[in-house]
């Protein structure tokens, strides 16, 4: 027996989960709704999936059944098994697939109407063919490009390949030339409507192929490290208008809702993304960033002589005087692995009935939010960690400012020194805490390349020593004192 | 109406929703919103269902690109709400709550 939906329904029920997913995002912008609404849009998820199982044409469900286990264990040990350190680069590699998914599928339709004709279209895009290889050209060009451009941002994150920026000469003409070859080729392709079967449609079809995948490596190639995270906001912007594309080859209601809802969400998120870290977001776009100039004019002149170096007894015993305490974790915390000790140190201070929050910065970690997420794993409370704006007014009456592996983003430079690759950048202001504690390695400056005159500050104490051993004894000290 | 201006008309509505709906997430949820979200971008599945599903009269080539894309747009579904979940399951807010 086959059980097939009217295709009214099935608008109907893909209605449904455009509605889950709409409150389902609505609930994620709110950490206590939060958990809840990624459960709502899953199951808006699963309608839209058992809506299609139900489609007329769909009767080979061995197979389907067989792809979803397996692709669901997979799924699921990808899942559990991630270190939460390497959800960007996890992030980056699925979103990978969900362009090639959109890219494939768009190939496998034309293909099908190549082959068959276009009887094996719908019934309403038989009277508008163009409009069926239109949105195939636009669908397999941002399915493909968002493919590359994923797959290049994983490989940098990962460290396959340098981080560093890299650009072509003439890269706007370049890309410029790429897009537009692409417009012809799509509009070529449109305009073939008429004669399906044409092979020449699959050279068209080919050479959109060809030029998106130049386009998503140049565009991405061009991003340095610091701003892949945005960039892999944006592809899973593009991800959600290819569903939108890949719902105009057959007019498919919910992909075309669904499609659209995603790709103005991811737009928004990687405009706000931006916005926190001070980075155009056009320039990201189009892969326009001026790599930062490098200013390393003699750190050691800056610092000679004027470091005030400590132990982690001391660092205790300042502690055990103040009250209220900022600790200002950067990536170098999660590095060392010593989110734990951290914690621990946190545990410490308040059950004194000291006052102890966390600063994060927008670019704390490897994407934003990053921080906050390897923080709650180690059961410190979200309500704890302020934004920007907040802990800078908390640092303004505050006694003890700890950094943790944060460099550039407590760098006072980035107030003045217009020269600098982070001039403009939003930083925290540790510098107005009565006194500031920093745990680091060496010397050795942040992703920017620049010396921290922080360091050298009259209330700045240092203790050079990696984060976790760093922590652990100061967490002894401050219990034996 | 004609269907494909129903179409246009969805996309654009649904690109107005989606603008407005994320305005003013807290950075503290970032990453697991755009976890969540490339999840829901994976919509795509149901067109490679739909595809992969055909019976026998269908193109063998067409058949083998939508199963692989099947098989992709699974894990991207399951592993996304999956290690989305995982996140979010973590934050906890510093007011304790009572245990049963």
């Amino acid at each position: 027996m086959e059980l097939h939906l009217d295709p009214k329904i099935q608008i109907l029920f893909y209605l449904v989960t455009v509605v889950c997913f709409v409150f389902g995002l609505k609930m994620l912008t709110s950490p206590r709704t939060a958990r809840r609404g990624n459960l709502l849009s899953g199951i808006g998820m699963l309608v839209a999936i058992c809506t299609a199982l139900f489609s007329f044409g769909v009767v080979d469900y061995t197979t389907i059944l067989i792809v979803f286990v397996v692709g669901s264990a997979i799924g699921a040990v990808l899942a559990y098994a991630i270190d939460l350190r390497a959800i960007p680069q996890m992030v980056a590699i699925l979103n990978g697939f969900g362009g090639a998914v959109s890219a494939l599928v768009g190939v496998a339709e034309l293909n099908s109407v190549m082959e068959k004709g276009i009887s094996t279209l719908s019934a309403d895009m038989q009277r508008t063919p163009s409009l069926f290889f239109g949105a195939v050209g636009v669908d397999t060009f941002i399915g493909t490009l968002t493919f590359w451009g994923s797959m290049i941002a994983f490989a940098k994150l990962q460290g396959l390949i340098s981080e560093k920026a890299f650009s072509l000469p003439f890269k706007n003409v370049i890309n410029s030339l790429l897009l537009l070859g692409t417009v012809v080729l799509t509009a070529l392709l449109t305009l073939n409507a008429s004669d399906p079967g044409n092979p020449i449609n699959l050279t068209y079809l080919i050479g959109i192929l060809v030029l998106a995948t130049l386009l998503g490596l140049t565009l991405t190639m061009a991003v340095g490290g610091a701003d892949m995270p945005i960039i892999i906001a944006l592809f899973i912007s593009y991800a959600g208008l290819s569903a939108g594309a890949l719902g105009f080859t057959n007019l498919n209601y919910g992909l075309i809702m669904v499609g659209a809802l995603v790709g103005a969400s991811g737009l928004i998120l990687t405009a706000t993304m931006a916005k926190a870290i001070n980075r155009n977001f056009w320039g990201i776009i189009l892969g326009n960033i001026t790599p930062p100039t490098m200013v390393v004019a003699g750190a050691d002149d800056i610092y000679a002589g004027r470091i005030k170096s400590t132990s982690a007894e001391e660092f205790a015993m300042i502690l055990e005087a103040a009250n209220t305490v900022c600790i200002v974790p950067g990536y170098g915390l999660a590095v060392a692995q010593a989110q734990g000790t951290c914690r621990d140190l946190y545990n410490e201070l308040t059950a004194d009935g000291k006052q102890v929050t966390f600063a994060i910065h927008p670019v704390a970690g490897r994407m934003p939010g990053h921080m906050n997420v390897l923080l709650a794993e180690v059961d410190i409370p979200y309500d704890k960690l302020l934004e920007l704006d907040d802990s800078n007014a908390f640092l303004g009456d505050c006694d003890v400012a700890i950094i943790l592996g944060a460099n550039d983003v407590v760098n006072p430079l980035a107030r003045t020194a217009k020269d600098t690759p982070i001039y403009g950048m939003p930083i925290l202001d540790v510098d107005k805490a009565r006194t500031v504690l920093v745990i680091k390695r060496s010397l050795s400056p942040g992703f920017s390349g620049i010396p921290n005159p922080l360091f050298i500050n009259d209330n700045t104490l240092m203790l050079f020593k990696d984060a976790k051993p760093a922590l652990a004894e100061m967490v002894k000290a401050y219990r034996e004192r | 109406m004609d269907p494909v201006i129903i179409a246009l008309v969805l996309f654009v509505f649904a690109v107005i929703i989606g603008f407005d709906v994320i305005n003013k997430v807290p950075p503290t949820l970032h990453t697991p919103l755009v976890v969540a979200s490339h999840a829901m971008a994976a919509i795509m599945v149901v067109s490679a269902i739909i595809v992969a599903g055909e019976g026998a009269e269908a193109s063998v080539l067409s058949k083998v690109l939508a199963v692989v894309a099947l098989l992709l747009g699974v894990i991207n579904v399951v592993g996304g709400y999956l290690v989305a979940d995982r996140m979010l399951a973590k934050f906890k807010n510093s007011r304790p709550v009572k245990k049963a």
